[in-house]
């Protein structure tokens, strides 16, 4: 896998989130954020505050239905919370942007067009089609389909299409991407190839990347840092950092071992008692 | 690994196929014409039906070949497909949107069930003493007669179209920026181009058929009006003929929706 990042900002040690000044990822602040989908089922997220710095990998990690997909939901500002606030670079989310760009668990393309208009729909729809002829190959040599801009999007293996969604997703230069399992339809091989492309890309550009999972390996393979889900109602159990050099981070050695270990203890502490159980 | 190999194919010789289909489509078409000469030839023989015999084949094509050097067939059809153009426009100008909104917005669909399939069950021709009075052209009593036969399959095609599209092509269409405008022509209308134009395709199957009987009160043009006045003159060579045309059209109108069909069809059968 060749994956060459534009290299905006020095990728820096693995661990240590881009410092802010260097950056062009938002500071994200969730602040008491509260959902109620039905009243009769009681909260689905209670309280839940946190903040991810500018250029900082975080991941959250939880059981199945505890809520990840409704909190980015609400960070990406595709839905409001019942109470509570998202805060970009401390301003208020109110509305779906750009700036911030959501990937799904099926890339969604779509399939009437080729892979170089879906990746060019950002730039259509904000009024820069002037950037499109320079910035789509870009993007597309970035998640290394340069030689596919012209084919279907239905002609792609699954792991392609969800390279091109990527690439969707970075045209209009976001600040920050949220990922709602984006991989888990992938097989392992493909999985571990697009985790550590789109560490690296997210590292090269700077941007703020939040990824959803329940993936243990996952969450050490990609994030700075793991916030942990409690189920029923939703809420921050866990807040843990990951210290590991990115390459430590393929797996198969000692750090990446202990870090793995570490975290799947308290993965299955808290996922293993439900918050609202005795 | 042959590069050949590489390139995806429906049939492993399509040249083969394609002939075949001809060479079949042709074996129809024949088998059609013994029908209708078999037919011919029982009519002559029998002595009821004998001043029917130039409904066969030998008289009708003859005076076909006619009416296609004098040029009447084009003065014939221009008429009819008029009509029917214009139904079809207004049952897509109507239908298309208001199948959009039923298809997007739950509420109204609920709202409009009901009555839009007590209304579709109602046969189109029977508005027409209703068209008739409203209507101060006969022009415009036809167009309307179609158009309430060719609205229903394209309102109810438009509203499946949009139920079945991916939730998540609006959220991506949504985070990306996309304005109401992109939405619509950028994201809705491709994904249910195809559902639309097989929508359309029915209507004009309604739509050609409902046009004879609509063209046999009043006017004094169009096909159903040539059927009409070849029954009353006896003209049966003629009657014969105009049937023929009419079924050569709608042929061809039908094909070419089908192409449409497939040139917008964005789905691909080997996916
Ligand atoms: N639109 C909705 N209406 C009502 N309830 C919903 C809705 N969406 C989600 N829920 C409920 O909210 C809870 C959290 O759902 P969510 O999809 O956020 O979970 P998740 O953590 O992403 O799960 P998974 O890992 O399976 O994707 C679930 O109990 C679900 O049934
Ligand atoms: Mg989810």
């Amino acid at each position: 896998m060749k994956v060459e990042p534009i290299n905006r900002t020095d990728t820096g040690p693995g661990n240590a989130p881009a410092p802010s000044a260097r950056s062009n990822g938002a500071h994200v602040a969730v602040r008491g954020l509260t959902h109620t989908y039905r009243r009769s089922d009681g909260p689905v997220l209670s309280d839940i505050s946190f903040s991810v710095e500018p250029g900082e990998i975080v991941a959250l990690l939880g059981r199945s239905g505890c809520g990840k997909s409704t909190l980015l939901h609400m960070v990406s500002g595709l839905s409001m919370p019942s109470s509570g606030e998202v805060l970009m670079n401390g301003n208020s989310v109110r509305a779906p942007s750009p700036r911030w760009v959501m990937m799904f668990q099926a890339p969604s393309l779509y399939p009437w067009m080729s892979v170089a208009q879906n990746a060019a729909l950002g730039l259509r729809f904000t009024q820069r089609r002037y950037e499109i002829a320079t910035r789509v190959p870009e993007v597309l040599d970035l998640v290394d389909l340069g030689g596919f801009a012209d084919r279907n999007a239905q002609e792609l293996s699954g792991g392609q299409q969800q390279r091109v969604a990527l690439a969707r997703s970075l045209a209009p230069k976001p600040e920050v991407l949220l990922l709602d399992e984006p991989f888990s339809a992938l097989d392992a091989f493909t999985r571990r190839n697009l985790q550590q492309d789109v560490r690296k890309i997210a590292r090269g550009l700077g941007l703020t990347l939040m990824i959803v999972t329940h993936d243990v390996g996952e969450a050490v393979r990609m994030a700075d840092r793991v916030l942990v889900l409690d189920a029923n109602p939703g809420r921050i159990a866990s807040d843990i950092p990951i210290s590991l050099s990115d390459a430590d981070r393929n797996g198969g050695n000692d750090a990446f071992q202990r870090e793995h270990t570490r975290l799947m203890q308290t993965y299955s502490d808290i996922a293993q008692v439900p918050g609202t159980q005795a | 690994m042959s590069a050949a190999a590489d390139i995806p194919q429906r049939s492993p010789m399509p040249g083969l196929g394609r002939a075949r289909g001809a060479v079949n489509a042709l074996l129809g078409i024949g088998l059609l014409l013994v029908l209708w000469w078999i037919g011919g030839e029982m009519i002559a023989r029998n002595d009821d039906l004998f001043a029917f015999a130039s409904f066969a084949p030998a008289p009708t094509l003859s005076r076909l070949a006619e009416l296609v050097a004098s040029g009447a067939v084009i003065d014939m059809s221009l008429p009819s497909l008029y009509r029917v153009g214009m139904g079809l426009a207004l049952a897509a100008a109507i239908g298309v949107p208001v199948g959009i909104a039923i298809g997007r917005i739950a509420i109204l669909r609920e709202i409009t069930n009901v009555p839009f399939q007590f209304l579709r069950m109602i046969s189109p021709l029977s508005w027409m003493p209703i068209a008739v009075m409203a209507y101060d052209t006969w022009d415009g009593a036809i167009i309307f007669l179609i158009f309430v036969a060719a609205v229903w399959p394209i309102l109810f095609a438009t509203a499946a179209g949009l139920r079945r599209i991916d939730p998540a092509w609006l959220k991506v269409a949504r985070n990306l920026g996309a304005n109401p405008f992109h939405m619509l022509f950028v994201v809705i209308l491709p994904a249910i181009s195809v559902d639309i134009l097989t929508g359309i395709r029915l209507a004009l199957g309604v739509a050609w058929v409902v046009l004879v009987p609509a063209e046999y009160l009043g006017v004094t043009s169009g096909l159903g009006y040539a059927i009409n006045d070849a029954r009353d003159t006896l003209d049966y060579a003629s009657l014969g003929a105009t049937v023929v045309i009419i079924g050569v059209i709608g042929f061809f109108l039908d094909f070419t929706l089908m192409m449409a069909i497939k040139k917008f069809n964005w789905v691909r059968s080997d996916a």
